[in-house]
């Protein structure tokens, strides 16, 4: 066990890859002679050189677009996209190019490329620069969603998206970069697995990337109020959804309750939701419940952005309250 | 460019940068959070373009403090929406990267890289459609000539001869990317060239900016179709308050930092406007004394309320669940 840094995980991860095969690369604004703007790729350009650490130019939909290429070429390209909104000048190529040329080419065509993603909520930096799409991503068949809340995770799940063939999104919350963490280098992490943080037997609640810490935060209070044990479940893969997992945990506890960051409407926990309500109804013992972002732009003014998205007070409040109606 | 202009001109650079220096020291008390992208180093070419360009709307950027005030915003309003107030440009919605002020014309702060160019476009046909006086003026840096916005902006413009100003402010960074690192040339006009006259000026000095701001306005008011400006300046602080700076030699911030915008202002003023000491104290006086009443107007205006959360998301509300 090493203990490290979420950002120095994915450092490790990429370096790793890149010592082991000289055909993967990375592009991005800012990733070589900076090292990157959260600093994942710190120190990675005068190791493996400006030939593979690429700095382009503020493109995004050439940073993706160029990355198909490379992976059509033979190369294994990582693209970083600095901030999830500047990802949407891409999204013509993440989901006309990317997620359905091995499709269209009935398999000839490999795309073994991953797209880092930093997203969500961080401190203040308003509507622009604070959003999250796994939603989207996610709703496009084609490509891999990977989810990094942990830090061991970002270092196995990153490193298998490289070594992967198939397109992955890997999307990683803006506000873990400096948290950290204890990585086992010599783990064998499944990262299509779902986490279970921690267990319990009368609740399941589900959250992923930077919520999960939120929900962590709020359960001894909720198990206090209660007198009732949660289990909760870090997703990590978006898409596919490890159900099995789920399934499990859902089946023992009998109650569901979904934690995201995003906007409410059309967010990632309706998927959730409406797999569990389809396929185990009759193992709820009620309605589920689904704790998400406020369906409005994210504000700048502090006591406004926290109103926006959930936090751990909000997560406590709104269990018990309907904890209160169902049995809890 | 007659005195009063001259004086104007200096005036609101002096108080544009005593703005930033106040704007990063209550960054550090933490009164002002998120992204702070300053301004200092660059007021010549913020003001003057600002002070020349009245006959029109200003589409611009996430470092826009200055412009904002020299295009008339209240520097309190614009402080206080740095503190997040409700008080502030946009009621504490926006921060530090979006004012807008359509009273004035101002569309500020755009923090999407080339994203508000096509906007810029969209509003210049407008103005044409309304056989307008006004035309437009899109300020962009040179990072955003790289970007598909960019070229489309440069073909559409041209095509549908729009009355439309792109103003580009070349620092020669675009955050730790020098430009000549990602475009085959520092001189980002030479992308425009296909596409309609260009002019190069030196953006740290204000007469000059000022003079070819003037001349692009009255071309385009002839419906000549677009213009573009390449201004070269430079950024003596950091891209944001969250950036360290290291790719730039202090040999080189100190070439610049000698070219100082504010220093040649005054000088003219003394040699081509006969202004004395006493005089020119007077205005940097006046502009802290209007610093320091943004910054006590900011601090002590109240906080949006969260009851207002869903307040300006659409016109019309409707009842939702
Ligand atoms: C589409 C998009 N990509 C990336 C960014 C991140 N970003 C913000 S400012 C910036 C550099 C812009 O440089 P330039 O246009 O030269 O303006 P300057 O900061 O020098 O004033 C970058 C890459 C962004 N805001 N939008
Ligand atoms: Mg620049």
């Amino acid at each position: 066990m090493i203990e490290m840094l979420y950002r120095e995980a994915l450092n490790r991860a990429i370096d790793e890859c890149m010592a082991a095969d000289p055909n993967v690369v990375m592009l991005g604004e800012d990733v070589g002679l900076y090292g990157g703007s959260y600093r994942v790729s710190e120190g990675l350009v005068s190791k493996y050189g400006e030939k593979r650490l690429i700095d382009t130019p503020i493109a995004e939909l050439s940073i993706v677009g160029n990355a198909v290429g490379m992976a059509i070429g033979g190369l294994r390209p990582i693209a970083e996209i600095m901030t999830a909104n500047f990802s949407l000048l891409a999204f013509d190529q993440i989901i006309n190019h990317m997620s359905k040329y091995r499709y269209m080419s009935a398999g000839k065509i490999t795309l073994p490329m991953v797209v880092r993603f930093p997203q969500g909520v961080s401190k203040q930096l308003a509507a622009q620069h604070s959003e999250s799409y796994e939603q989207m991503l996610s709703a496009v068949p084609g490509i891999r969603v990977f989810a990094a809340g942990d830090v061991n995770y970002a270092y196995h799940a990153l490193k298998k998206a490289i070594l992967m063939d198939d397109p992955v999104v890997f999307i990683e919350h803006e506000l873990l970069y400096n948290k950290k963490g204890e990585v086992d280098l010599d783990a064998e992490v499944d990262p299509f697995k779902a986490r279970i943080v921690k267990e319990g037997k009368d609740l399941t609640i589900v959250s992923y990337l930077k919520m999960v810490d939120d929900v962590i935060a709020a359960v001894p209070e909720i198990e206090k109020q209660t007198g009732k044990s949660c289990e909760v479940i870090d997703l990590q893969s978006l898409n596919p959804i490890d159900t099995e997992t789920l399934k499990a945990s859902i089946e023992k506890t009998g109650r569901l309750v979904v934690v995201e960051e995003d906007h409410k409407m059309g967010g990632y926990g309706a998927q959730v939701v409406s797999w569990a309500a389809e396929s185990l109804f009759y193992a709820l013992d009620a309605a589920p419940l689904r704790i998400a972002g406020e369906n409005v732009p994210i504000p700048y003014n502090r006591k406004l952005e926290l109103a926006s998205i959930p936090t751990p007070d909000k997560i406590v409040a709104k269990i018990i309250e309907w904890g209160a109606n169902n049995g809890l | 460019m007659d005195k009063l202009t001259a004086e104007e001109i200096y005036y609101t650079m002096v108080l544009g940068r005593k703005f930033e220096y106040a704007a990063k020291e209550h960054y550090m008390t933490g009164e002002i959070s998120g992204f702070l992208h300053l301004d200092i180093g660059q007021e010549a070419l913020s003001v003057a373009a600002m002070k020349a360009f009245d006959h029109g709307d200003v589409f611009t950027t996430y470092r826009e403090h200055i412009m904002a005030i020299a295009r008339g915003i209240e520097p309190k309003a614009v402080m206080a929406e740095l503190f997040g107030k409700k008080t502030g440009v946009s009621e504490g919605r926006g921060g530090s990267m979006h004012l807008f002020d359509p009273t004035h014309f101002f569309y500020g702060g755009d923090a999407i890289v080339g994203g508000h160019l096509p906007n810029a476009v969209g509003c210049a046909y407008a103005r044409k459609f309304q056989e307008s006086e006004h035309g437009v003026m899109a300020v962009f840096g040179d990072g955003a000539t790289n970007g598909g916005a960019f070229f489309e902006s440069l073909n559409i413009s041209s095509a549908w001869k729009l009355p439309i100003l792109f103003l580009c402010e070349n620092n020669r960074y675009a955050i730790g990317t020098e430009i000549t690192r990602v475009a085959p040339f520092l001189e980002q006009a030479k992308k425009a060239e296909p596409y309609m006259p260009t002019m190069e000026v030196d953006g740290n000095d204000a007469v000059a900016v000022y003079e070819a701001v003037k001349e692009a306005q009255a071309y385009i008011q002839k419906s000549h179709g677009p213009i573009f400006i390449e201004a070269f300046t430079y950024r003596w602080e950091g891209h944001s308050m969250s950036d360290p700076g290291t790719y730039r030699s202090p040999e080189e911030m100190e070439i610049w930092k000698r070219r100082d915008p504010i220093a040649r202002m005054q000088a003219l003023l003394k040699e081509r406007y006969g202004m004395s000491e006493a005089q020119i104290e007077a205005l940097d006086q006046k502009a802290q004394a209007a610093v320091d009443e943004a910054v006590e107007y900011a601090s002590k205006s109240p906080e949006p309320v969260v009851a207002e959360l869903f307040e300006h998301v659409f016109v019309e509300e409707v009842a939702h669940d």
